[in-house]
Parts: structure tokens; C-alpha cells; sequence
């Protein structure tokens, strides 16, 4: 009783003040309020926005614990193969290992507290100055945006990224609720664009792999995308790409954790199933086009564009950031399309884009947040015209009455 | 065409504390009280002053922009109290009851021999015009015009809703009488659905039956207007609820305006939730007498979705055949937005649980569990929204008040009512009727 007895006296204490915003945001933290109705229905359902956005954060968990074994894991595989040393990959004996924790300890989490940090602190500065709760929806960027950045990104190259992602991609809008793209994707596309030489090397993707540069001790830091890119075969098998053992983004190697993901947010109903699967469809068809333009001969292997198109429609699935992108990106139901028409048509745009971004662009071949970003901006349209049907009906009816 | 209506988007909300069938007689209540504000639409225009002496079916205000449509006293007694609020707008006229009971007579008629006119000016002069209202815009129906169809819904799917069958047993006469006479005002049908078990309507002559079924909104007349013959720019329907053509028939049958109706009191907060006679307008603290547990405790008039809150010294609605009593939930509860939730409906799968047991009956409370936001999470309207609109697109069009858009979408459509189970659900706990209701006003101003 006297925690919840006091911070209900503090709460009438400061109500209507400036800092109220602020308190109450850590006051909901702790308590669900005892807001009762007021007209309307005198009873509510169970969920709030809160409890939208922990299901998606719990979803996110295994990713975030994978990412940060997978750091040392890369780390350390790396250096051993720049030794010519190979060892045989044992779950227990070389990924879930203390040494690789604690590279992601170092690494990984200093990006997470980062993240949450500047982007929770633009939020309460912004609640407060315009006088408005602190909404949730960072509570899923501020998770998100660390899955998604290379792990040698330098935390204040990460605050820099966040602080505009949240002012420009959000707050500009009006806040969580408003804003016409994806948050994430915004910080993501900011580093990306900024800092292109930082970003885009192939160094970015391991652990130490940019400060080995140019010494003896040097390891590489490729993706499976670069190699593609570079028309060279990958030494991943198809197991390791789907488990997750290989170089990437943070949280977007693992594709069975990402599925297992996608399971929970569909069983929850919090994720949308339509986006989700007609992203994996569209991808599918894009990359099932390009091997059929190989398969005709009409690209040969002298193309710089053959790498990638010759890679099987399925590993186009289980490589980068495509089935992450599709799962927990593309479903954002702010900037997604909001009617469930439009969902399919939006999900497969954005594997269709993703897939030909990839293909097409080899300096950088990682062409999911691109595209995601770019359908952010066409979901209104789709929605239009998906809503437009439904106005042509109603009139169409009025119109065979009065005939 | 098929006659059956089977809806599957939907949500039933079961609840504890469904009526037990059986009736006690409520005593007369010493006041009874009218509340212009539930006649929507109506802007009331006093007919009678504090101190007056009325018979109950004398007419206490009429209509500001139909001086027609009056609207009665339901007992006979003396004006007590004209209630004004802000501005001098009539709150409540307040009349406390005598013994006499008298009844104005209005004299007994046959419908079947009176033109469409006739029956007309018996409802105005009766102060039984009111019971019919009309789509679009859910208001008190404007006697001006004819509409294409009426609809009655004898089903009720609303939580804990009174049961028509019990209610209006014995009633088959008074609602054949009154279906025989509004069946004059209209030029196409009378539509009458009903549920798959209810008996009680078949005896119900003169109306074109349907059979519905499926989980709550399937009784609300939107959506079965929907799906038998939706409106359409410039139509009109009218709509009576079947406990109000129990009234209207008797005032054909008898000649006098009979407002007693069978209520059901429902609710966790209820010792003994079941039925009660009482007339319209009764003191609630005469409603509940004896069975209230009124330790924290909300009273609605109506249902837990649609009804209005109300005190113990309040007044039973114009219209209501429920009263409802469920706890207050002014209450914190530690990591209430992230723990699992066992004891409360919701929709989703997120660490709830009430898709486990589908039948439970649950004690849910007003606590709003959460906050305002906006508008976030899409998709889940739609499972909970049966009509074949676009429920947020025109929630939203309706809060930036775009006309155009509002009757392109639909808003023609609907009624607050059809919004409350999205409004239950709504994650951002937006206050959905209330959207609409305030849209619904601007659209009858500026276009109706």
C-alpha cells in the first residue's frame, strides 16, 4: 500500500504542472493507472499500447540474445580463419560461450542502453515542452534500432542517428501515432546516408574487424550479400544461414529466431500475418524472376549482377535483412497500410523492392530498409485506393436503386 | 434471398450476473423524472410548469423544430422539479407520483381501420412518437418524411441484455396490433429478425422475418439493416425496439399510454440480478431497493457498452429495459500493463488469456486499463465490426470532421452503438461513440 499510496499523493501533487508527462510515464510504468470510463462503454478490454509494444519487445528478446553470442561468435571465427586456423562448429563449444557474452556485453549492449537512452530522452523532452503523455512507441524503436545497425557502430554516431530519426521520422508528425515512416528505418537510413564510407565497407560487420584494418592481424568482416555481390561463392552453408552463424546486422542473422518471432506475434494477433507472409511472397517472386533471367541465359556470369540473381529465390529469404525487415519492420502497423486489402499489396511490394534493390544495387546490397521505407510512403495511396473500392461500392448501390 | 443473417465478425462480452427469470414488482416510486437528453435530437420546448398537475400520457415538452412530437409523462402526479444545467438547458422534469394513477385517454382504436395519417397523429398525440427513430443519424425519426423500410430487432446480443422472450411473453397481441399500424407509415417492409430459439415471435404477423445469429453486434439494427437492405444517400428507415411496440400496442388495444416495462437488472453488483417491473423514468434507488451492493459501485442505465451512468438518486432512461451494476475500478495495479492477464477480456493473445475459456463469465470493472493514445495498432476493428465499412478510416474522418468523406465512408450507416465493441477493444482507448455520435450531429446539421 505505501509505494501506491505515495506515488498517488504525488501524482495529485504535480498534476497539471509541466514535469506531470514525465512522472506519469514512470508512474504507468509501475502501475496501471486507476483511470476509470467516462460515457462510452463502461468496461474496456485488457489490452493498452503498453502491452502491444512489451509483446512485440518480448518477441525481440531471443533475437537480441542470439545477436549478442553471434558478435563474439563472428569475432573470434574470424580471426581464427585469418590464422588459417578451422575448427569444427559445436553449439556449446563455440557459440554459447562466455567469451562471445561477453563481446556482445561489450558491444551489443552498450547500443541498446544507448538507443533507449537518447530516443526515451528526446520522447519525455518532447511530452514535456507540447504537454502530452510520453506514448509507447518508442519502446519498440529504442529495441529495434540496435538489431539493425552494424555492431562496430560507434555509440555516438548511434546518438546522433537516434536523436534525428525521433525528431525528423516522428516527433515533426506529431508523434507516435503520426508519423509517415518507420522510426528504425529513419535512424538505420541516417547512418546509412551520413556516415556511407563508415556503413557501407565490409569491415563493419564483425567485431575489432575496422581496427585490424591494414595490420597483420587483419580479418574480414563480409557479409553473405557483399560476397554475392562480388560474384564470389559463399563458405556459409545453407544451415549456418539459416541458424544465424554468419555476419550481418545485430539481430537480423538469425532467421529461425526471427521466425519463431513472427510465430509469436501472429499467435498473439499483435503482428500482422498478411504483411508477413505476402513479404516472403513477393520477395519469393522477385527472386524467382531473376532465376528464371539467369536460367535464360539472358545474364551471364561476366555480369556484375549475376552473383546475387543466381542465388536461389529461397536463400534470398534466409539471407540479410529481409526476413528481419518483413517480420518486425514491415509490420509497424503506424506506417504500414492500415486496411487489410492493403496489407497484401504492401507486403509484397516491399519483398518484390527488396529483392530487385538488392540485385540491382551491389555497392550496397541490402535493399530491405530502402524499400520498406519507400513503401512507408506509398501505404496512404494503397490505402486510398483499397478505401476508394469500398466509396465505389456504396455509390454504385445507391445508383442501381435509383435506376 | 436467403433470410438468414449469420454474422461472424463479432465479440460476444459474457459477463456475471445475468437476469434469473423471475419479476418482482417494484413499489411506485415517489419521483419520476424525464430526461430530454435521452431523446436525441429533440430540443425540448415546455409545455408545462413546476407545480403542474399531469396525468401520465400528458404531454410534459414537445419538440423545438416539430412542435407534433410530444413527449408524455409517465405517471400521473404533480411537476416537482424543472432541472436546468448550463445555458437553462432542461436537464429533468422531475413529477412525483400520486396514488390516483390516472391515465389520460387517448381512446381505443383499431389500426387496421385508420389511413397512415391517422395512426400518425394518435402516436403524436399519444406521446408515442418518440419510440421511433431513424437511420441515418440515430435520432428521434422526422414524421416529415416516409421511410423505405422499418426495422425491429428482437434480438438482443448486447452483454447481459434482457431476454425478449421473457420480457415480452405474453405480449404477441399489443406488438401485432403495433406492427399492423406502423406498417402503414412505411411503403416497403417491416423487417423483423429474430434470433434461432425465440419462440415468442412466431406468432408475429405482417413483417418480413429473419433469422440471425452470430456473437454481439449481430442484434444491433445496423448491422442487420446491412445486410437486408442497407441505406443508401438519401434514404431513410425507421426503428422501434420491441419493448416500446409492447407500449404502443396497448395504447391502441386500451387507450391509454402505459409505460411499465419489465427491466432486467444485471451486473456482479447485484445480489439477486433479475427482473423488475417499473415504469419509465422511475428513481433508481426505488429500481435496485434491497438488492444493490452499492460499495464502489457503477450504475448504468442500459447496457455496460452503450448505457449511461447513472447514481443512486438518478432516474431510469426513457428507453432502457436494463440496469446494470458492475465494481468501479479506480484502483492502481502493480505492472498491470505487463503481467499476465487472466481475469479480463481482451481480444488479443498478448500474455491474456481469456481465449483459453471462450464461455467464461468474467467480473470486469470500469478501470480503463491503459491510457489515451492515438490511433496505433490497425487490423483489429475489423474483426469485432461486421458492417462493410472502414471503421477507423471513418472514425478518423469523423474526428477531422471532412464531410465528404464521412458520407462517402459510410457514416450513414451507422450508430454510436455500432462502434461500441470497437470502442471496447480499441487499444488507444479512443472514445469511439462518442466520435461518432458528435459526427453523426454535424452531418444531420449540415446535411440531413
Amino acid at each position: 500500500m505505501g509505494l501506491k499510496q505515495n506515488l498517488h499523493n504525488l501524482k495529485e501533487k504535480y498534476k497539471g504542472t509541466k514535469m506531470a508527462p514525465a512522472f506519469n510515464a514512470i508512474h504507468t510504468f509501475l502501475y496501471l493507472p486507476n483511470e476509470v470510463t467516462h460515457g462510452g462503454t463502461h468496461i474496456k478490454a485488457a489490452d493498452d499500447l503498453k502491452r502491444t509494444m512489451n509483446t512485440v519487445i518480448m518477441s525481440l528478446i531471443p533475437v537480441l540474445i542470439f545477436g549478442m553470442f553471434n558478435a563474439g561468435y563472428q569475432h573470434f571465427s574470424a580471426i581464427e580463419r585469418a590464422q588459417g586456423i578451422t575448427t569444427e562448429f559445436s553449439l556449446f563449444g563455440s557459440f554459447l560461450t562466455w567469451d562471445n557474452l561477453w563481446i556482445g556485453i561489450i558491444k551489443v549492449l552498450p547500443l541498446v542502453v544507448v538507443s533507449y537512452a537518447v530516443g526515451l530522452l528526446v520522447e519525455f523532452i518532447f511530452a514535456v515542452i507540447k504537454g502530452h503523455e510520453v506514448e509507447e512507441g518508442y519502446l519498440v524503436t529504442g529495441m529495434l534500432v540496435p538489431l539493425i545497425v552494424p555492431i562496430d557502430t560507434p555509440l555516438w554516431m548511434l546518438s546522433v542517428a537516434v536523436v534525428f530519426g525521433v525528431v525528423i521520422g516522428k516527433e515533426v508528425f506529431g508523434g507516435t501515432g503520426m508519423n509517415i515512416l518507420n522510426p528504425a528505418l529513419t535512424i538505420r537510413a541516417f547512418l546509412f546516408f551520413a556516415y556511407p564510407t563508415w556503413m557501407s565497407g565490409d569491415k563493419v560487420w564483425v567485431y575489432d574487424a575496422v581496427e585490424r584494418t591494414g595490420t597483420a592481424d587483419a580479418i574480414s568482416g563480409e557479409t553473405i550479400l557483399g560476397t554475392y555481390a562480388q560474384n564470389s561463392e559463399s563458405i556459409y552453408s545453407t544451415w549456418d544461414k539459416f541458424m544465424g552463424f554468419i555476419p550481418g546486422s545485430i539481430g537480423e542473422t538469425s532467421t529461425l529466431l526471427i521466425l519463431l518471432g513472427a510465430a509469436f506475434l501472429i499467435f498473439t494477433k499483435i503482428g500482422s500475418w498478411r504483411i508477413i507472409v505476402s513479404t516472403f511472397i513477393g520477395a519469393a517472386a522477385m527472386g524467382l524472376i531473376f532465376n528464371g533471367i539467369v536460367n535464360a541465359d539472358i545474364i551471364t556470369e561476366s555480369s556484375k549482377f549475376y552473383g546475387l540473381m543466381s542465388a536461389p529465390f529461397w536463400e534470398h529469404l534466409i539471407i540479410g535483412g529481409l526476413a528481419f525487415g518483413a517480420v518486425y519492420m514491415a509490420t509497424d502497423p503506424v506506417t504500414a497500410s492500415q486496411t487489410n486489402k492493403g496489407k497484401w499489396i504492401y507486403g509484397f511490394l516491399i519483398g518484390f523492392i527488396s529483392i530487385m534493390i538488392r540485385v540491382f544495387n551491389p555497392a550496397y546490397p541490402e535493399g530491405v530498409f530502402l524499400a520498406i521505407l519507400l513503401m512507408n510512403v506509398f501505404a496512404p495511396t494503397i490505402d486510398h485506393y483499397v478505401v476508394q473500392g469500398n466509396v465505389k461500392k456504396r455509390l454504385k448501390r445507391a445508383k442501381v436503386k435509383t435506376a | 434471398m436467403s433470410k438468414d443473417i449469420r454474422i461472424t465478425k463479432g465479440l460476444d462480452i459474457k459477463l456475471v450476473g445475468e437476469a434469473k427469470k423471475s419479476t418482482t414488482k417494484t413499489s411506485l416510486s415517489s419521483t419520476y423524472a424525464i430526461k430530454p437528453d435521452d431523446f436525441h435530437g429533440i430540443t425540448p420546448k415546455l409545455l408545462v410548469k413546476e407545480g403542474a398537475e399531469v396525468k401520465a400520457g400528458q404531454a410534459l415538452f414537445y419538440s423545438k423544430s416539430d412542435e407534433r412530437i410530444l413527449v408524455p409523462s409517465p405517471v400521473s402526479g404533480k411537476v416537482v422539479e424543472i432541472k436546468r444545467g448550463a445555458r437553462r438547458k432542461v436537464l429533468a422534469v422531475k413529477i412525483a407520483a400520486n396514488a390516483k394513477n390516472e391515465h389520460t385517454d387517448f381512446g381505443v382504436k383499431k389500426p387496421s381501420d385508420m389511413s397512415a395519417q391517422e395512426i400518425k397523429e394518435h402516436l403524436f398525440l399519444s406521446g408515442c412518437w418518440p419510440f421511433i427513430k431513424q437511420r441515418p443519424f440515430d435520432v428521434v425519426a422526422n414524421p416529415n418524411q416516409t421511410p423505405k423500410a422499418i426495422f425491429i430487432s428482437g434480438y438482443a446480443t448486447a452483454p447481459l441484455a434482457a431476454d425478449l422472450s421473457y420480457t415480452l411473453n405474453g405480449k404477441e397481441l399489443e406488438i401485432n396490433t403495433a406492427i399492423e399500424a406502423i406498417a402503414k407509415l412505411t411503403e416497403g417492409k417491416v423487417h423483423l429478425s429474430v434470433g434461432k430459439e425465440e419462440a415468442i415471435f412466431n406468432g408475429i404477423k405482417n413483417v418480413e422475418k429473419h433469422n440471425v445469429s452470430g456473437p454481439h453486434p449481430a442484434g444491433n439494427v445496423s448491422t442487420q439493416i446491412a445486410r437486408i437492405d442497407p441505406i443508401n444517400k438519401g434514404e431513410v428507415v425507421w426503428i422501434v425496439k420491441p419493448a416500446d411496440l409492447v407500449v404502443m400496442g396497448e395504447l391502441f388495444l386500451t387507450g391509454r399510454l402505459n409505460l411499465t416495462r419489465t427491466i432486467a437488472l444485471t451486473g456482479s453488483q447485484f445480489e439477486n440480478p433479475q427482473y423488475v417491473t417499473a415504469i419509465s423514468g422511475a428513481s433508481i434507488a426505488d429500481v435496485v431497493k434491497n438488492n444493490l451492493n452499492n460499495d464502489n459501485t457503477r450504475i448504468i442505465s442500459g447496457d455496460v457498452l452503450t448505457g449511461n451512468q447513472v447514481n443512486e438518486d438518478g432516474f431510469l432512461g426513457y428507453y432502457d429495459n436494463q440496469v446494470t451494476a458492475i465494481p468501479e475500478g479506480d484502483d492502481y495495479e502493480f505492472f498491470g500493463w505487463n503481467k499476465p492477464v487472466f481475469d479480463k477480456i481482451s481480444p488479443s493473445r498478448a500474455l491474456t488469456f481469456s481465449w483459453l475459456n471462450p464461455k467464461k463469465k468474467y467480473d470486469l470493472n470500469t478501470n480503463t486499463n491503459g491510457e489515451h493514445r492515438a490511433f496505433v495498432v490497425t487490423g483489429s476493428y475489423e474483426n469485432v465490426f461486421p458492417l462493410d465499412i472502414y471503421p477507423m478510416q471513418l472514425l478518423k474522418a469523423f474526428m477531422y470532421k471532412d464531410l465528404d468523406e464521412m458520407e462517402a465512408l459510410g457514416g450513414y450507416e451507422v450508430a454510436p452503438e455500432d462502434f461500441a465493441l470497437t470502442e471496447f477493444i480499441c487499444v488507444s482507448k479512443q472514445p469511439h461513440q462518442k466520435i461518432i455520435r458528435e459526427g453523426l450531429d454535424l452531418m444531420r446539421e449540415e446535411l440531413g
